[in-house]
Parts: structure tokens; C-alpha cells; sequence
């Protein structure tokens, strides 16, 4: 077979920063030397509306460019989402959940069927305490590293440092990297 | 050094735009064209080009006001797609006839109806006609290197013909991956100095443009379009070849992936040959001798390397991503017309796929391959594929 592609599949809903996240991931790979795609499914765009968007990551130049339909791992922005049939299209067993939720990993079990392993961050709540708005990207893009390793964790914090530094004070760049930190350190599972 | 950003094909052709630094811009926003003028109005607005910007009210103004402005002497560029270039049609053709060098990236989308904003070559093909050069690329790094080498191409004076750039829609234009950009001096040395030949603005060489032109010379004229594509044929390969000196990047008339020794040939353009490359080796890996092209030039249309391509390989499966109502595939018709003169005519046969956007899978483009390797091509049938039925 062809080298094999780690795929990433976002869902959220529009205008929570799932697209944003796939392509700050793959932003970040790029500058860890490695080859990666990002793009989101567009529907019509409505904020609130259910959407996807998608990473690919390798060592070796990405030539697949259709939709991810058996992710390695399923990225959820949105607990109210859980239970949609699409959430779990194609997730094998032994592959990964990560939701941003309150909710208990089993919890959230209960909710989608899923039987594979689970892993939840309440990546809202530390946003709105670390960077003072609810946007739970840099939070999930660190859940995302501790679970994955897909790139590591120095080269996300330095494009964090970068991409923030570039529109935003030296408190904002601060806040966003603690989010990172916080997400890589308290995101846990069921197992 | 040349800088890799991860960055939207929308972005690399922006940047391309930029390193060209036209002397205006004239465009009219369309989804999934719209951040290519965002990204450039950026420039504009933060004075990192000598562009003028021209915000117009519709694309049939974009293309009246890229058409005066070629004439009167400046380099000049714009963009769209699909609805946006069938609003453009009328002027589509005169900037050709009237042989100014306007380079426009399409990104390409499909044409209403029922309204869709997502990717296929419905427009492209639409203005396949009008007289301009069109280029295609795989994915961004290509939109960006093929926006610089359609500027140069449409310049020389024995080709002063304007160009298009296909990207497609959603697909390449908003998909986010890394891109190597050149140094702006090297784009800017590669590309010079336009400097126009017949300016309308020169009053002391005073020149007509776009006059009434009936059975006196209407034809003489189209007959000197033809000798334009032509000679963009002849010049292509140079330019091609001083392009690779800058950038290591090596272009054609047509990309040829594992043709060597290929038996099952599949043609397809545009993002679509990436995922079909992806299949190909899956089919290498399995012994069987898959192979691929993927055209870089649709117009003029590269008839003469299709045949050497083709000519003795088993069979050859040509996808379209749009139908040409009550005829064949318009990819399909060439491939099959260029083929005419094989010594060893291989099987044929004509699949449409990803209408609309409909998501092009590898399992898809494995289907071409099995019914060609079982020997179930139909030259008269258009076969479909993903389609519901």
C-alpha cells in the first residue's frame, strides 16, 4: 500500500473555530517539517450549522484529497452534537474520541455508542477563564498533541506564540499557550 | 530562498498576484473566489503593490474594465468563477480578439443551476472556446507557480493572448497546505517589465481598438487569434524551461505520473489527478501497470503529446468533472479526437464525475481502472461516477 496518512476529522459548528483548528494544526505541521493538507466541508454557510473540516498529516507529500471517512482520530468542538450519526461514520474501535464537554468520558459513551477510547476537556470553560472568551481552540489543538503527538508540543506553543504575537498583546499570546498547556494536561479518558 | 507557508491556494495566488505587482486590478467577489481579492485588496490597502484597485459592481464590469485598462497599456488582472465568468462571457471574447494579455485565476465551481457554490469545470470548459490560454493545477503550489508562467506566457508578443488559471473550488482554493513561495525579485526579474507594444494611451503612435469589424477582416482577425495559440504552443516549452531555472519545478503540456510503461491510462484534470495518483500506486503495488496524466495546458489543447502518450497503451479512461448536454464530455472528445491517428488505438472510454462538488474518492477512481483492466470500456457510453441512481 501507499504510505498511510494520519487523519483528523473536526466536527463542530460553524463559527466555533473547528476550520480555524485544522488549519492552525496544519500551519503548525508544516513548520514541524512535515507534509499536511487542512480544509473544511462547506455546506451553506450558517453560523450554529453543523460542519466538518479535515487534517492530513505525513511524512511524505498528501495526495488524497477527498473527505476523511475513517478518521484516526474524531475531534468534537460541541456536546450538544453528540449522538449525530456522522460523529462516529467510520471510527473504528480502535481509534480516538476527544470531545469538549463537562461530560464524563462514559457519559459521553452513553450518548454516541462509541466503543473506542474516549477523551473529554471542558476546552470552554478553561478558555473562558484563560484567554476570557469561549473559544476552546488552543485548548482542543493541545488535548489533540497529548493524545496524538502528530506534532509536538514546543513547535505548537512557538506558532501559538507567532500567529497571536502577529494581531495581539503579550497577554493574549500568554493565555493561549497556558490554553494549550492546560489542554495537553487535563484532558483525560475512560481507560 | 524561496519560503514555505502553509497557506489556502486562495493565499499562493495572491502572493503570485502580488510578486506580479499589476499595474491594476479590476474584480467583482464570488464564492469560492472571493479570498484571492481579499488577500489582494490587502496588499492594496497595507501599499505593498503599485496596484490600482477597482471595485466594480458586477464581473461584466470586472472584464469592461480589465479590457479598457489592457488597452490603454497597463499589465492587468482579475479574477472569478463560474457565475461571475458566465456574467463576463461577452467580454470574455472581445479582451481575446482585441489580444490583450490579461491573466485571470478561475476558481473553478459550478455553473447554476440548481445553485451550487462547490467545485467543477462546468465554467471552465464553458469559455473553452473564447480564445484565452488555459492552464490547470493540481493543487496550490501549482496555482501559484502557474499564475506566474501564465504571465509571462501571455506577454510575448507573438502570443498577446489572455490566460486563465484553474484552481479548483473549496478544494485547492480554501484547502490549507504548504506552498513554496519565491523571492519577490526573482518573481519580479522572471516576469520584467510589460512593456506594451500598441498602448492606447501612446497618442503619438494613435491606434484603434475594438472597432466594427464585418465580413471585411472579422475573420482575418480570428484567423491571427489561432496563429496566437499556436505560437503560445511553440513558446510554452521555454517558458516552461526558464520557469524550472527559478524554481526547480519542472512543467509540461502534460503531467505524466508512472507512464513509462503503463498499460491503464487515467486522464483527469485538476485536483482530482491528486487522489487518482494515490490510487495509481495502490494499483502499482498490486502488479498492475496504472498510470496517469494529468493535463497542465487544456487550451491549446496538447493533441500531438496525447497521441505519443497514448498511442499502443491498452486502454485509457478520461474523467470530466462536467457534462456536455446531448454530446460527449468535452475532455473526452479531445482525448478520443487526438487519438484518431494511433497506430494502436487503445480501448476508451468517458466517465463524469464530481458534479457539484461531489467528493472524489479513492474507491471511486478504482472503478475506471477495473472496467478498463476487465475490458468493459464503451467508447459511446458516458459512464458515471458516486452518482446516486
Amino acid at each position: 500500500m501507499p504510505e498511510k496518512y494520519f487523519e483528523i476529522r473536526w466536527h463542530g459548528r460553524a463559527g466555533q473555530g473547528a476550520k480555524s483548528a485544522s488549519q492552525f494544526l496544519t500551519e503548525a505541521a508544516v513548520e514541524a517539517g512535515k507534509y499536511s493538507t487542512a480544509f473544511p466541508e462547506y455546506g451553506a454557510e450558517r453560523s450554529g450549522a453543523p460542519m466538518k473540516a479535515f487534517n492530513r498529516i505525513a511524512d511524505v507529500p498528501i495526495r488524497i484529497r477527498s473527505g476523511i471517512e475513517n478518521p484516526d482520530v474524531v475531534v468534537i468542538f460541541d456536546d450538544t452534537m453528540l449522538g449525530l450519526p456522522e460523529l462516529t461514520a467510520g471510527l473504528s474501535e480502535d481509534k480516538i474520541m476527544l470531545v469538549n464537554t463537562v461530560m464524563s468520558p462514559e457519559k459521553v459513551r452513553e450518548k454516541t455508542g462509541f466503543k473506542g477510547k474516549i477523551y473529554t476537556i471542558p476546552a470552554t470553560d478553561i478558555a473562558l477563564e484563560e484567554i476570557k472568551r469561549g473559544i476552546p481552540n488552543t485548548v482542543m489543538i493541545g488535548a489533540l498533541v497529548k493524545l496524538t503527538n502528530v506534532v509536538p508540543l514546543e513547535v505548537v506553543k512557538e506558532k501559538v506564540k507567532k500567529t497571536f504575537e502577529k494581531k495581539f498583546g503579550p497577554e493574549i499570546v500568554e493565555a493561549n499557550i497556558r490554553a494549550v498547556e492546560r489542554g495537553y494536561q487535563e484532558v483525560k479518558g475512560d481507560a | 530562498m524561496p519560503t514555505k507557508l502553509a497557506i489556502t491556494g486562495a493565499a499562493a495566488v495572491a502572493h503570485a498576484m502580488r510578486q506580479i505587482n499589476p499595474d491594476v486590478v479590476a474584480a467583482y467577489p464570488i464564492t469560492p473566489q472571493t479570498p484571492i481579492v481579499e488577500y489582494f485588496a490587502q496588499f492594496v490597502a497595507d501599499g505593498v503593490v503599485d496596484t490600482v484597485m477597482v471595485p466594480v459592481e458586477s464581473e461584466h464590469s470586472a472584464m469592461s474594465a480589465v479590457v479598457g485598462s489592457a488597452a490603454a497599456g497597463a499589465r492587468t488582472m482579475t479574477a472569478t468563477a463560474a457565475n461571475g465568468l458566465a456574467l463576463m462571457f461577452e467580454i470574455v471574447y472581445i479582451a481575446a480578439s482585441m489580444r490583450l494579455p490579461i491573466v485571470m485565476p478561475i476558481v473553478n465551481r459550478a455553473l447554476s443551476g440548481p445553485i451550487n457554490i462547490h467545485g467543477d469545470h462546468s465554467d471552465a470548459y464553458a469559455v473553452r472556446d473564447a480564445g484565452w490560454i488555459q492552464l490547470m493545477s493540481e493543487n496550490s503550489q501549482e496555482a501559484y507557480d502557474l499564475t506566474i508562467i501564465a504571465t509571462k506566457l501571455a506577454e510575448r508578443e507573438e502570443v498577446l493572448t489572455p490566460a486563465m488559471v484553474n484552481l479548483d473550488g473549496f478544494i485547492t482554493s480554501h484547502g490549507v497546505e504548504g506552498v513554496e513561495i519565491l523571492d519577490d525579485e526573482v518573481v519580479k526579474d522572471f516576469v520584467g517589465q510589460w512593456e506594451p507594444k500598441y498602448p492606447l494611451l501612446d497618442v503619438d503612435n494613435p491606434i484603434t481598438h475594438g472597432p466594427l469589424d464585418l465580413f471585411d477582416y472579422y475573420f482575418e482577425h480570428h484567423r491571427q487569434q489561432q496563429e496566437g495559440l499556436k505560437n503560445a504552443y511553440k513558446a510554452l516549452p521555454e517558458v516552461f524551461a526558464e520557469y524550472e531555472k527559478i524554481s526547480g519545478r519542472k512543467y509540461d503540456f502534460l503531467d505524466l505520473y508512472k507512464m513509462e510503461d503503463a498499460e491503464y491510462v487515467m486522464v483527469v484534470m485538476n485536483s482530482a489527478a491528486s487522489t487518482a495518483k494515490y490510487v495509481v500506486d495502490e494499483l502499482r503495488e498490486k502488479g498492475i501497470k496504472a498510470g496517469l496524466i494529468k493535463p497542465w495546458v487544456f487550451t491549446p489543447f496538447p493533441k500531438k503529446e496525447f497521441l505519443e502518450a497514448l498511442d499502443g497503451r491498452k486502454a485509457v479512461v478520461v474523467l470530466d468533472r462536467a457534462m456536455s448536454f446531448g454530446k460527449e464530455a468535452p475532455l473526452y472528445s479531445l482525448v478520443k479526437s487526438a487519438l484518431y491517428e494511433a497506430k494502436e488505438r487503445p480501448m476508451i472510454g468517458s466517465y463524469v464525475y464530481g458534479l457539484g462538488g461531489r467528493d472524489v474518492t479513492p474507491a471511486m477512481l478504482h472503478i475506471p481502472f477495473e472496467e478498463a483492466m476487465k475490458g468493459e470500456l464503451d467508447p459511446n457510453e458516458e459512464r458515471y461516477l458516486g452518482l446516486k441512481e
